[in-house]
């Protein structure tokens, strides 16, 4: 109980959240790095992901990629951005690591939740004359909805983990109140930092799930 | 070795000289980094076998034990390091429990749906000729279940071998101290050197478990093996 007690008093005393190395600050940069970085990788991998399956190909392609995402240590990109050039491009080498290892999640889960569409469905679709396009906006989409959000969270906690490991290589985030505590041998605020970083995951995957349930397109259909 | 050791001086990304200096200490670390996988995951699959079975008996206890296990692994890794730290101080320990926790969440599940996919004629067969619940789990279910926990033990692995380096933040990250070392003085040799060879090591292993795998399931062979002799019989 010793240190959570006082990890309890670093949490509730004022002074260490405000100022350039607060925890409001380093809560601030790890929102702002972590919303780019989303934003950013579902721009680049949901288009991708929802043609090939619409069209049917590149399974080889939407498989490897999220086996390789789990082989490569995140620390491992982040030191050797660190170590070349791009250091000095300010939050650019963190949002670059984090945009990597967002993909992998989002790509491969919406592409197998649009080739899980079932063939007689489009089949059917496709006899009521129905185009391509709304063929994609009417029936394929939304029954590959649930996979899509389910990328969504991988990808989500994917970048909440990867953005707290930047500190390691000294970029900011939460995780810098964690290297922090390591550097002065200050346990509770350690274990501080590390409470707030697990509750922003744990919160971001509960407002996830929560916004799957508002948005599910097949909702209004189940309840009526 | 003039030119050899200029690529230490000027800090190239590939040195031929960093490698042969600092052999010892690449061994040593890339042991560290086997061992802390190989302990974490054998742990883990202990642990993960009686929970699934457990899941298995009773919906009562299958939805703790699931939604637990997700839980643990939406909690970043190093903020899981960390929060060990009051329980287990600087050591190898604190690597091991936070690596363990995490495979849980992939093997529960895989052990689960192979035990979940075991045909229900071969229970009722097994059963018919008088086996008892241990004899039909180890002889029939837990062979006929294999494929689907060593595809969760090779995901648990590759996986473990990136998030050991993280264990670096106390010194007990295999290659990844070596990546950490690095970065105050900018050592690219030691940065990308590291990186390779962990990355080469998830990619081993991978190859070493799919190798396990058909050693312990040979019937899945036999089996594809005759699929493709009809094909050629249909042919002719």
């Amino acid at each position: 109980m010793g240190v959570l007690g006082e990890a309890w008093t670093w949490l509730t005393t004022g002074a260490n959240w405000s100022g350039e190395s607060g925890a409001a600050h380093r809560l601030g940069e790890h929102l702002y790095v972590s919303g780019v970085s989303l934003a950013l990788a579902c721009a680049i991998a949901l288009p991708v992901a929802l043609y090939l399956g619409h069209i049917g190909k590149g399974g080889a392609l939407a498989v490897n990629l999220s086996n390789v995402g789990r082989a490569v240590p995140v620390f491992a990109v982040l030191a050797l951005f660190m170590v070349s050039p791009l250091r000095n491009a300010g939050y650019v080498p963190t949002v670059i690591a984090l945009v990597l290892f967002a993909v992998p999640p989002l790509l491969t889960n919406a592409y197998v939740g649009m080739t899980e569409v079932d063939r007689s469905v489009t089949e059917a679709a496709r006899g009521m004359g129905m185009s391509g396009g709304q063929l994609f906006v009417r029936v394929e989409l939304p029954l590959a909805y649930p996979m899509i959000m389910t990328g969504l969270r991988s990808a989500a906690v994917q970048v909440v983990a990867t953005a707290t490991i930047a500190a390691m290589v000294g970029q900011g985030g939460l995780g810098r109140i964690i290297t922090a505590g390591f550097n002065t041998y200050n346990t509770p605020q350690v274990v501080a930092g590390a409470v707030l970083v697990a509750v922003l995951a744990l919160l971001v995957e509960a407002v996830l799930v929560g916004l799957d349930r508002l948005l599910s397109p097949l909702r209004r259909r189940r309840t009526a | 070795m003039a030119a050899g050791q200029n690529c230490l001086v000027t800090n190239d990304w590939i040195c031929g000289e960093y490698l042969r200096s600092r052999s010892q200490e690449l061994t040593d670390a890339t042991v560290q980094h086997i061992w802390i996988t190989a302990v974490s995951v054998v742990i883990g699959l202990l642990v993960a076998f009686p929970l699934a079975l457990l899941a298995r008996r009773s919906r009562r206890f299958a939805g703790p034990v699931l939604g637990l296990t997700t839980i643990l692994y939406t909690v970043p890794s190093l903020a899981m390091f960390s929060l060990l730290l009051p329980l287990f101080g600087l050591s190898a320990a604190l690597v091991v429990t936070g690596l363990v926790l995490y495979s849980l969440t992939i093997l529960v599940r895989n052990i689960l749906a192979g035990l979940e996919a075991v045909p229900q004629e071969a229970k009722e067969a097994a059963k018919g000729m008088g086996y008892g619940p241990v004899r039909l789990l180890w002889e029939v279910e837990l062979p006929l279940a294999m494929p689907a926990l060593m595809a969760g033990v090779r995901i648990a692995t590759v996986s473990t071998i990136a998030l050991t380096t993280v264990g670096s933040i106390i010194g007990r990250g295999g290659l990844g101290n070596l990546i950490g070392d690095a970065l105050p003085s900018f050592f690219k040799a030691q940065v990308l050197t590291a990186s390779v060879l962990c990355v080469l090591l998830a990619v081993v292993a991978d190859l070493l478990l799919l190798g396990v795998q058909r050693l312990l399931t040979p019937w899945t062979r036999i089996r594809a093996v005759r699929t493709d002799a009809d094909t050629v019989a249909k042919a002719v």
